[in-house]
């Protein structure tokens, strides 16, 4: 089946296109180069209107046991917001933490073809991939979260061979069938069970001695050196205290050289000025970001209203339960492998320091110049709902409305603020970059976020409409594969996507210490640790990409 | 059956909540042996003879098409069918939860009234809890509430409580047990812990101590304290106790606190949990979920976003933890089809109803009398491969088909008969 799309603007910064008029051909799932003689089975007259690769979120907590706990805790949050079945859709409910089923089905409604789970715990990691599982309309991959685990803190603290640490961190990616890595407060979820209740960078954890900072160069050498496309995915020390930008920018500049990448960043970009203590320090972390182009990041965008914060990071998400609204923090410790916190939140406009979290935010989108080191996230649900995206995109590509938006905010922390002289409107072409070019090129990607020849087709089609946020709120068309899952914002086809992981090579012989580890101390043994491929292809169900690595360096 | 034996290793053992996944177990002419690990609870599970059984439509056998046609045609029927019972695994529970939304059904767990007690507390204050390997290796001291946690999890003790080594070297030696709850600490005295202390109160008086015991954690003075014999001297004594700990867990099987209001048992642990956070480690770990109640529980949450007790009726899902509990609507006569699905022990079988049943049941299920439509199904991680989510919500097993038999899987038996509801419901 070829299917042609006729005449749009083209908006695909992988290839250097920017709002040329194209015609699209699309065969077998794939984007073909131009087809001058082509007879198409199907043709779409898109003329007018912008195309784009199908969007890519590289940070949304969709699935595993935090959210199913978010989901549990949360009935208020679902009860406004039922959906029932169609012939075509499966029912759920929800507004911060939807069901699975409609997880896929909004996010393909928004233009969403791929989705990236950041917290996978490898404890948890066959429930996070069955609710991804359940999570139908967009790809998945999902992050296996290290670094206060036991096991690579033993190994850490006994100074165990750096190439045995190499080995732990690719065996456990393809234990827990993750793409990437990721470090949540960086042996702080570890230190909380023993009572620590901070660990800053060069802190030593009060068991094990080790720092946070030889805790990131360790684990961010080893992807490096084993070729893992995405390289370390931070989540820093203090999430969320006044002051942190002191760690944020300790933390840049320890990673020397190494590629990282810092997470909701925005939740580590506070100062202590002012008289309530609290300040951005976005224009600092920028100024020192834009210097380091070995450092890309999110932003973790706070947009008010109710959502729910839901994070590995067990230490701080207990500190902040104090904030919960509604009052019901959960907090977890896990498995000598990981923790998590969930807390209730609303954020309000004429509350000081969510006001002040929104402009830091906008002020990190604004002042950062290269748009391929810098991906849009909410952190959903932990800044706002993965729905509130297309508002974000008139955020920062309408001066005006911005400008509206911010009289709206408390009034002391408009007066701290420098958002109002931040003139700068993000292009389209920026658009594509944030939401599908970069986070596809930084993830490993190779077939997506592009329209380039071999490419997925997986292909969005907007109008080109002035209020950018109806604009990206309802797409008119959506391929998946080629095929139109979504015609005006709303599911037309069911489709499963499929769940991309990395698999870097790694001694075998791993296996023989975390065998005599499992054994003396955990309760699952090794084998049934491990994620075998066909608990994700099920039946006709789900498939594999196996994303390319670069070759072991020694 | 086939005649080769074969000895299977690292077995997830599906028969409670804490799934061991370090048995050995054996098929051989016979059946089934479990050669290593297994407590007397997977040992009945597991080398239990199943009787022979065949679909039945209105107590006549019939080929499993024709049970699963009319199974379809009732549901068709149905205004409102309940999907109770619930004890399966992943895939069952993903194929129950399709079914009940296309024809309109209500959906909760045999066992939910219990787990109710833990998710009241959850959805009104929170809580912080623990797992089964962090306990393990991290409690010094571990508080039993009101719970016979030996009957439930026959190796609790063995592998949780006094395991032969510890990651942070707080070996059984150094930790303390205390029971809240008179005749629950025979297994305790046997594990070889360095202290046991019993409160012997009735089990189900647990949380009026622990409130007490967090009144005086929080230095208000009580008189005349004596709750079922637990005098003041014995909950200033804890009191040290819960002091010293470094990390002291709170375990409970919310079953134990079987009383009008059992929750506020529940509370006062979650509050105790609380209070001692706020200066040192502590946290909370429910135990139970057998029957596949975690893992109903858990598929439901993030399918309909509901912890069970979900109606579909109106297409959406409705949630109503008091209106939708199957049992009180069975008691009260609502509804007008029972759905039983029990793939574990013959004992879990339907309450007592008028209403018409269709009973997807291990072989030997005890049948009740309305029953008009019956499929014998396999038991997860028996009689074939499945998926099943532990006690503590987080950590979920593979279960491996033993070959015991070849009775097809709850998710293929409701996935057959939401595939000819589908074609029953084609406008002709």
């Amino acid at each position: 089946m070829l299917i042609k799309l006729t005449g749009g603007k083209v908006y695909d910064p992988a290839n250097k296109v920017s709002g040329e008029l194209r015609d699209i051909y699309v065969e077998d799932g794939k984007i073909l180069a131009g087809v001058p003689d082509a007879r198409p089975d199907q043709t779409y007259d898109i003329r007018g209107k912008v195309v784009m690769a199908g969007a890519i979120d590289p940070h949304t907590h969709i699935g595993g046991g935090k959210m199913t706990i978010a989901r549990m805790l949360l009935p208020e949050d679902h009860q406004g917001d039922p959906v029932a079945r169609t012939e075509l859709t499966r029912a759920g409910c929800g507004h911060a933490v939807p069901s699975t089923h409609l997880t896929g089905y909004r996010y393909a409604e928004m233009g969403y073809t791929a989705c990236f789970e950041p917290a996978m715990l490898p404890a948890n990691a066959r429930q996070a991939h069955m609710e991804m599982g359940d999570t139908p309309m967009v790809d998945k991959g999902a992050f296996a979260m290290l670094g206060s685990d036991d096991f690579f803190l033993r190994q850490l603290s006994e100074k165990k061979d750096f190439e045995a640490i190499k080995d732990y961190v690719a065996w456990t990616m393809h234990a827990a069938q993750a793409i990437a890595v990721k470090v949540v407060n960086p042996g702080g979820i570890s230190a909380f069970k023993f009572n620590q209740r901070k660990l800053d960078l060069d802190e030593e954890h009060a068991y094990y001695g080790v720092t946070p900072r030889q805790i990131i160069l360790n684990l961010a050498r080893a992807l490096k050196e084993l070729g893992v496309t995405h390289p370390l995915h931070i989540h820093g020390c203090n999430l969320g205290v006044p002051g942190n930008m002191e760690t944020t920018l300790d933390t840049i500049r320890a990673a020397d050289g190494l590629p990282i990448h810092l997470t909701h960043i925005q939740f580590h970009s506070y100062g202590t000025e002012g008289d309530r203590k609290f300040s951005s320090g976005a224009p600092q972390i920028v100024e020192l970001l834009n210097k380091t182009p070995n450092i890309s990041i999110d932003v973790g965008q706070v947009l008010f209203g109710q959502t729910c914060t839901a994070s590995g990071d067990s230490m701080r998400q207990y500190a902040i339960g104090k904030s919960a609204h509604p009052k019901k923090p959960v907090t977890m410790d896990i498995e000598c492998d990981a923790g998590c916190g969930v807390v209730p939140m609303r954020y309000r406009d004429k509350s000081f320091v969510n006001a002040l979290q929104w402009t830091i935010g906008l002020e990190t989108f604004l002042l950062f110049e290269d748009p391929w080191r810098l991906f849009l996230t909410t952190d959903h649900p932990n800044g706002a709902p993965f729905y509130t995206y297309p508002h974000l995109i008139r955020l920062l590509m309408d001066k005006s409305f911005r400008d509206e938006m911010f009289q709206k905010l408390n009034a002391d922390a408009q007066s701290q603020s420098i958002l109002p002289s931040l003139k700068r409107e993000y292009t389209l072409d920026e658009i594509a970059i944030l939401t599908r070019a970069g986070p596809a090129r930084s993830l490993g990607l190779k077939d997506r976020g592009h329209l380039g020849a071999g490419a997925a087709g997986d292909i969005t089609v907007y109008k080109d409409n002035k209020d950018r946020e109806a604009m990206f709120a309802t797409p008119e068309l959506v391929f998946k594969n080629g095929e139109l899952i979504v015609k005006n914002g709303k599911v037309v086809k069911v489709v499963q996507g499929a769940t991309h992981v990395a698999r870097p090579d790694y001694d075998r012989s791993i296996e023989r210490p975390l065998k005599d580890y499992f054994e003396r101390f955990h309760t699952v043994s090794l084998e049934n640790f491990k994620l075998a491929d066909d608990e994700i292809v099920t039946g006709d169900k789900g498939s594999i990409v196996v994303q390319p690595t670069a070759a072991r360096m020694a | 059956m086939t005649a080769t034996s074969e000895l299977f290793e690292s077995v997830a053992c599906p028969f409670c909540g804490m799934i061991c996944d370090d048995l050995s177990v054996e098929r051989n002419a016979d059946g089934l042996k479990v050669r290593k690990a297994g407590c007397g609870r997977a040992v009945a599970g597991f080398e239990r003879k199943l009787p022979a059984a065949s679909p039945q439509v209105r107590g006549r056998d019939v080929p499993l098409s024709e049970a699963v046609a009319a199974a379809a045609d009732l549901i068709g029927k149905s205004a409102l069918p309940l999907y109770g019972g619930l004890a399966t695994d992943v895939e069952g529970m993903r194929a129950a939860m399709a079914l009940a939304e296309r024809s309109g059904g209500v959906v909760d767990h045999a066992l939910s009234e219990a787990q109710y007690r833990n998710f009241k507390v959850l959805q009104s204050v929170g809580w912080t809890l623990s797992t089964l390997t962090e306990t393990r290796n991290r409690a010094d001291l571990i508080i039993i509430a009101g719970t016979d946690v030996a009957a439930l999890h026959q190796r609790f003790f063995e592998r949780i409580v006094a395991p032969k080594e510890s990651m942070f070297g707080v070996t059984a030696k150094k930790r303390t047990v205390v029971i809240i709850g008179k005749g629950l600490d025979q297994a305790a005295r046997k594990a070889s812990v360095g202290k046991v202390v019993t409160l012997p109160c009735k089990p189900d008086q647990a949380g009026e101590v622990i409130g007490a015991l967090r009144a005086r954690l929080r230095g208000f003075s009580l008189d005349k304290l004596d709750i079922g014999g637990v005098k003041l001297a014995d909950i200033d004594a804890l009191a040290e106790l819960c002091r010293e700990a470094k990390y002291g867990v709170v375990v409970w099987a919310p079953a134990a606190f079987d009383v009008p209001h059992g929750e506020m048992s529940v509370d006062q642990i979650a509050g105790l949990v609380k209070d001692l956070n706020t200066t040192s480690r502590f946290a909370g770990l429910p135990l139970g979920g057998a029957e596949g109640a975690t893992t109903a529980a858990s598929v439901a949450t993030w399918q309909s976003g509901y912890p069970l007790r979900v109606s579909y009726a109106s297409g959406a899902p409705e949630f109503d933890p008091y209106r939708y509990s199957i049992a009180r609507m069975l008691e009260a006569g609502e509804g007008d089809l029972l759905v039983w699905t029990s793939s574990y022990s013959p004992e879990l079988a339907p309450p007592a109803t008028k209403l018409p049943a269709i009973v997807l049941g291990t072989p030997g299920i005890k049948l009740p009398q309305s029953t008009e439509v019956f499929i014998p199904i396999g038991t997860p991680g028996v009689d074939h491969a499945g998926r099943l989510i532990r006690v503590d919500a987080v950590v979920s097993l593979p279960l491996k088909n033993l070959g015991r038999s070849d009775l097809p899987s709850a998710a293929d038996v409701l996935s057959g008969i939401e595939a000819a509801l589908w074609v029953w419901s084609l406008p002709c």
